[in-house]
């Protein structure tokens, strides 16, 4: 298992290469650049003749964009990310990192809360379904469950806006506080409060969107279970139905389940890049947006690092865990 | 005709005819089964069900299980499955009772009936009844015996060993835990440390040479000859009156088979219990039996004693089994080399099962299913060569 783990690290490295040296390229190829998108304006007005806009993009790294060009700086950029600095971002001038700091939080925790409820809404449903398959509860929730998986984000977004903030106005329709309420400064629980407040209909989106696949993963795996040959012993014995569905055959369905969960927690400081840029929340899927309209690359290449790193460390974390879990495999 | 054929969509073979299912039939079937199953789900989750209604006589007091008319159904998509459609026997008390009969004939659903763990929804008693005497002197009718009544039952009075030893224990625990669980289940007063102790007695009963080493290992560090000993260990453990064993030694090599069966054998003799021991391999039967019953697609074609069976087997079917009897030990079907197939369960025709494999047959078999024949108090076969009304009649001219 030690050596497997290695060498899923040592795939996870080529990988982790040849998707950075495909984005910087792509990225360098976009047809307006950085200095395109900024000074556009200023070109036209005539304030700045190409020569400027030439010279900002010698500053930048962005005038040579010849094949050659792009490999001398994509190799500059490599070597300094392997020493742990991302560069500067061009669109928030800070350094990529900072940015990344600050702002993960946020997405974090909005991943992080729906995660948590897409698991204590999810599995008990999974269950209860498997245990009674083909039953009118069964299929109401399979029903709910595809449509919440079907559904685009945006448009569920859009929908639970127009409901509950729009029509009923209960919960604000964008940003992360109320603009129009100015706070003492050590109000810190209001604040807060008010947060929580905005975060809501996000974070109901998010666990939407999220909730049926937990539950069909669960149901598909209690199923298999159900059927095995161990349940039909542990009937023999005299167990009750309760004792026979919540250990014996979950116990054995949380080795999948707590495999692809434990999968997933990495990638909960991803953020969610359309549902926080529609309800305008500053995280950092909502700062990457931005960040790749503009052509910020060393943001982009910053961000999408992250994002690739966190996958290496959710599939290595789902390895460890499968590990944890069944006993039927072991280090060594 | 091909066109046409679009609509039939699954085809059933039978021996007389084939059937074909179009798409109308087949949302009548499942709108049918949907009815019954309701109906038969519903008795079964009845709650405070009075003693009287499921509490009953045996016939013979020497017999700890008496199964009479059985008739389990499966009622899936593509019509009934008669897995088990009228069966009679008697599992008398400290005897090994034998059932032998080709894969897929109904061994295991009947078996399983008397667990009630026939898998349902879709699989149900439809008629007839199974009646177990308990060690209190009560008698039951499992048929109608309530759910939670039967938790009481299985595992501790009737326990069962699987076919495969591989699969029938849970990978996730280790073997003590889950011998500890039947015991603290079903006896009162146990603690887990007593739990455990008759855990290690019982793995020691049954020949485990290291029974502290194995309590605390998981199933997949065991061999398959030491799991299935784990598991007749733990179907002893609360003492039970019946033993079920379902082919127990089918998934396991020639020498690890003699050595369990042997075990099984001693078992026994302690316990003074019976056993309904399963089998597809009559030279099994021919060791340890004291009974014979023999299948075919769902119901008792011949049953006796072990020396009625082997020394004057009467129906052609057994007659040809034990023709095909191989001498060393086989792992599968094959030792079944009677030609032909077995019927369809959900196509079966209206005349003797065996009609289109039967080496001997008559006019007169194409007529009703043929009736049991009685030849001693024991034995009994189910064939029109025996049956006297026949040989009275117009067809002994022929003969
Ligand atoms: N869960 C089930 N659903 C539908 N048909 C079943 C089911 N279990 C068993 N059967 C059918 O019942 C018949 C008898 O099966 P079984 O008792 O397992 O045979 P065996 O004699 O090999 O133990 C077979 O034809 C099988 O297809
Ligand atoms: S009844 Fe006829 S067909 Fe059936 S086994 Fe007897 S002889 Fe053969
Ligand atoms: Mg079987």
């Amino acid at each position: 298992m030690l050596k497997y783990l290695l060498k899923r690290l040592g795939l996870a490295i080529i990988i982790l290469l040849g998707a950075s040296a495909l984005i910087y390229l792509l990225s360098m190829l976009m047809p307006a650049d950085y200095i395109d998108n900024q000074t556009s304006a200023a070109l036209q007005s005539g304030a700045m003749t190409m020569e400027d806009v030439m010279r900002l993009k010698e500053l930048y790294g962005l005038a040579d964009k010849s094949i050659g060009g792009i490999a001398k700086s994509y190799i500059t950029w490599l070597k300094s990310t392997v020493s742990g600095d991302l560069g500067f971002s061009f669109l928030y001038g800070k350094p990529v990192t900072t940015v990344l700091s600050e702002y993960i939080w946020i997405s974090f925790m909005i991943a992080f809360i729906s995660y948590i409820l897409q698991i204590i809404i999810g599995i008990p449903m999974g269950i209860k379904a498997s245990v009674s398959q083909y039953s009118a509860y069964d299929y109401t929730v399979s029903v709910f469950a595809m449509m919440g998986t079907a559904l685009p984000s945006f448009f569920l977004s859009a929908l639970l806006m127009n409901v509950f903030a729009i029509k009923l106005g209960i919960f604000p329709l964008q940003g992360l506080t109320t603009a129009t309420t100015v706070f003492a400064p050590d109000a810190h629980l209001q604040i807060l409060l008010d947060k929580v407040w905005h975060l809501v209909l996000p974070i109901t989106v998010l666990t939407l969107l999220n909730v049926g696949g937990t539950m069909k993963f669960t149901r598909t795996n209690m199923l298999e279970v159900l059927n095995s040959d161990y349940i039909r012993t542990a009937r023999a014995k005299g167990l009750s139905e309760k004792v026979v569905t919540y250990k014996h055959a979950f116990r054995n369905t949380m080795i999948p389940l707590v495999t692809s969960l434990s999968g997933m927690l990495p990638g909960l400081f991803g953020g969610a890049m359309i549902t926080e840029t529609v309800f305008a929340i500053p995280g950092i899927g909502y700062m990457a947006l931005r960040a790749t309209r503009q052509g910020d690359i060393p943001f982009i290449m910053g961000y999408n690092m992250f994002l690739a790193a966190l996958t290496v460390a959710g599939m290595l974390i789902s390895d460890i865990m499968y590990m944890v879990v069944d006993p039927r495999v072991k280090l060594s | 005709m091909g066109l046409l054929n679009i609509f039939k969509r699954k085809k059933i073979e039978g021996i007389d005819n084939t059937m074909y299912l179009t798409l109308r039939d087949e949302r009548r079937i499942s709108k049918e089964n949907n009815k019954i199953i309701k109906y038969y789900e519903r008795m079964k989750a009845r709650k405070n069900v009075p003693e009287e209604e499921y509490l009953t006589q045996m016939r013979d007091p020497n017999n700890v299980v008496e199964f009479e008319n059985l008739h389990t159904y499966f009622f899936t998509d593509v019509g009934t499955v008669k897995s088990v459609n009228g069966v009679s026997f008697d599992v008398p008390q400290g005897k090994i009772v034998g059932i032998v009969g080709e894969s897929g004939c109904g061994k295991s659903v009947t078996s399983l009936s008397l667990m009630q763990l026939v898998q349902a929804p879709t699989g149900q008693i439809v008629e007839g009844s199974i009646r177990y005497k308990a060690n209190d002197g009560k008698c039951y009718e499992i048929t109608k015996v309530p759910r939670d009544k039967m938790l009481k039952i299985r595992g501790k009075d009737i326990s069962m060993i699987f076919q495969e030893p591989m699969t029938s224990l849970n990978p996730v625990f280790r073997i003590g835990e889950q011998m500890d669980e039947v015991v603290l289940l079903h006896e009162d007063g146990m603690t887990p440390e007593s739990a455990k102790k008759r855990s290690i007695e019982m793995l020691r009963l049954v020949g485990i040479a290291m029974p502290e080493k194995i309590y605390s290992k998981y199933p997949h560090e065991l061999s398959g000859g030491m799991r299935q000993r784990v598991m007749i260990a733990m179907a002893l453990s609360c003492n039970p009156r019946l033993i079920i064993a379902d082919e127990p030694t089918t998934a396991l090599d020639v020498t690890i088979q003699a050595q369990i069966l042997e075990l099984l054998r001693e078992i026994k003799e302690k316990i003074n219990g019976s056993i309904m021991l399963i089998t597809h391999d009559l030279g099994v039967i021919a060791e340890m039996a004291d009974l014979v019953v023999v299948m075919y697609a769902g119901r008792i074609i011949e049953k006796g004693t072990v020396r009625e069976i082997f020394h004057s087997p009467k129906h052609p079917y057994t007659i040809g089994l034990m023709k095909s009897k191989p001498s060393g030990k086989t792992t599968d079907d094959r030792l079944f080399s009677i030609k032909g197939q077995v019927p369809n369960p959900i196509n079966m025709p209206d005349h003797c099962y065996f009609y289109n494999r039967c080496d001997r047959a008559m006019e007169v078999c194409l007529g009703e299913y043929p009736k049991l024949i009685q030849f001693s108090p024991t034995h009994f076969a189910a064939c029109y060569l025996y049956d006297e009304s026949r040989l009275s009649g117009d067809d002994l001219a022929k003969e």
